[in-house]
């Protein structure tokens, strides 16, 4: 139901009008959000990160998280921001965390990464086999600039030949280098098989840059994306598209179900979306050192009208198209 | 000032069926046919449909078609060669016809 005013009806209040239910499964997947300071300030940005934020997780935070996956196995543990590079406890995550997974994520912009100053970082990184994801929203450089930001093309593709050159993104070398592609605009994301195989061709033939995997993201109503929907008159027509792309196949794969989500402050919530819209894990803040163990699964997860956008069309995660 | 054009009237395209249900139906299920993906990829056909629609200059098609590239995966850089593939043949098309012009012209000169 679309409302007179141009907001759509309740997430939770939809889903119980059509009898589904979104409740959390087993809890696998870890992500941390050492802080929203960013050298970037990218408009799709759910969390609103940039140079002027202070938000920088700090060493006490992180022992507390360390403690915390030393008392409950995560399959993945996902490092995030703002970017992680200018928080420098991340070193100290990075060897702490990655025994204790099976797969260690770092969400990287790349520009710093390009930079000698963070190659200690990037040794780090291909030492401990840590996965980079980084995000690369079109291969058009005014679209791609359009939501990244001047001249960060040229430097995101430095990076990942700088990347290559250390063996991310080549086939057998374990190391894998992962592209979260979102759309440059107020639509959906296109098929992730898609988008994959037309990056890689036109990536591989154009600036001779290899990745492991694309992810298709769509853009959440939330943060520097909404401020802008509303500015530029986008806010009803794109809640309008969500809405109507409503997918329920999308519900058992969303990352809330399966993902905890710490902040740089040691506050837990359902997922970074939730974060950003200050809807705390249960409801309640609770902090990461007062918790022995995950939540239980059954239990009931915060929603609000940004859950529209991981379930319109194919739905996503923040690793990819849900498959259904 | 109005105008002849309203954004919110492309969604009420299936409006059109009101007075011929059988036929507008049958019409919805061969145009979501034609555009499902074949030989042809989703995002090739939204590029045809996108070119199409300026050679006849629909703007509705042209508001619908933008956004299903932009959805399929195209960018402003394919699109915009698109927009040029119509204005080749359109203008082709106007030109081509000038041989008609001159073989009557040729027909009632010296």
């Amino acid at each position: 139901m679309v409302l007179e005013k141009g907001v759509v009806e309740a997430f939770p209040q939809f889903l119980n009008r059509q009898r589904l239910e979104l409740v959390r499964a087993r809890t696998t997947v870890l992500q941390i959000n050492v802080g929203r300071v960013c050298n970037l300030t990218c408009r799709h940005c759910h969390l609103e990160a940039g140079r002027t934020r202070r938000e920088l997780m700090n060493m006490g935070v992180a022992r507390a998280v360390i403690d915390f996956t030393r008392r409950h196995f995560f399959r993945v543990i996902d490092i995030t921001g703002g970017a992680p590079e200018m928080n420098p406890i991340l070193p100290h995550l990075i060897q702490s965390l990655s025994p204790l997974t099976t797969e260690l994520i770092l969400r990287s912009n790349l520009t710093l990464l390009a930079e000698g100053y963070y190659d200690h970082i990037l040794d780090l990184c291909t030492d401990r086999r840590v996965t980079i994801v980084c995000s690369f929203p079109s291969l058009h450089k005014g679209q791609f600039e359009s939501q990244r930001g001047q001249d960060v093309f040229a430097r995101v593709i430095e990076a990942l030949r700088k990347l290559n050159s250390k063996g991310y993104g080549l086939p057998d070398t374990g190391l894998r280098l992962d592209l979260a592609s979102n759309p440059t605009g107020a639509f959906l994301a296109a098929s992730q098989a898609q988008v994959e195989k037309k990056f890689r061709l036109e990536l591989e033939k154009n600036f001779g840059v290899t990745f492991t995997n694309l992810y298709s993201l769509g853009n959440v109503p939330l943060g520097r994306f909404k401020q802008w929907l509303v500015q530029t008159g986008n806010y009803r027509g794109y809640m309008q598209k969500l809405f109507s792309s409503f997918n329920q196949r999308a519900l058992s794969g969303l990352m809330c179900r399966s993902l905890i989500s710490v902040s740089w402050d040691g506050y837990l919530y359902d997922c970074d979306f939730n974060q950003a819209a200050n809807i705390p894990l249960g409801g309640r803040k609770t902090h990461i050192s007062e918790v022995e163990t995950v939540p239980a699964e059954g239990g009931s997860i915060g929603a609000g009208e940004h859950c529209y956008a991981c379930t319109a069309g194919a739905g996503f995660t923040c690793g990819g198209a849900i498959k259904t | 000032m109005d105008c002849y054009y309203k954004t919110g009237d492309l969604a009420k395209f299936a409006d059109i069926t009101a007075e011929a249900s059988e036929m507008g139906a049958k019409f919805f299920e061969y145009y979501a046919a034609v555009f499902n993906e074949g030989e042809l990829t989703e995002r090739e056909k939204a590029l045809i449909a996108l070119a199409v629609a300026h050679a006849i200059q629909c703007p509705y098609c042209i508001d619908a078609y933008t956004q299903a590239c932009l959805e399929k995966g195209s960018n402003l850089g394919e699109m915009t060669e698109a927009v040029h593939v119509a204005a080749a043949i359109r203008g082709g098309a106007t030109l081509v016809h000038g041989i008609q012009m001159r073989n009557a012209a040729q027909k009632i000169s010296m």
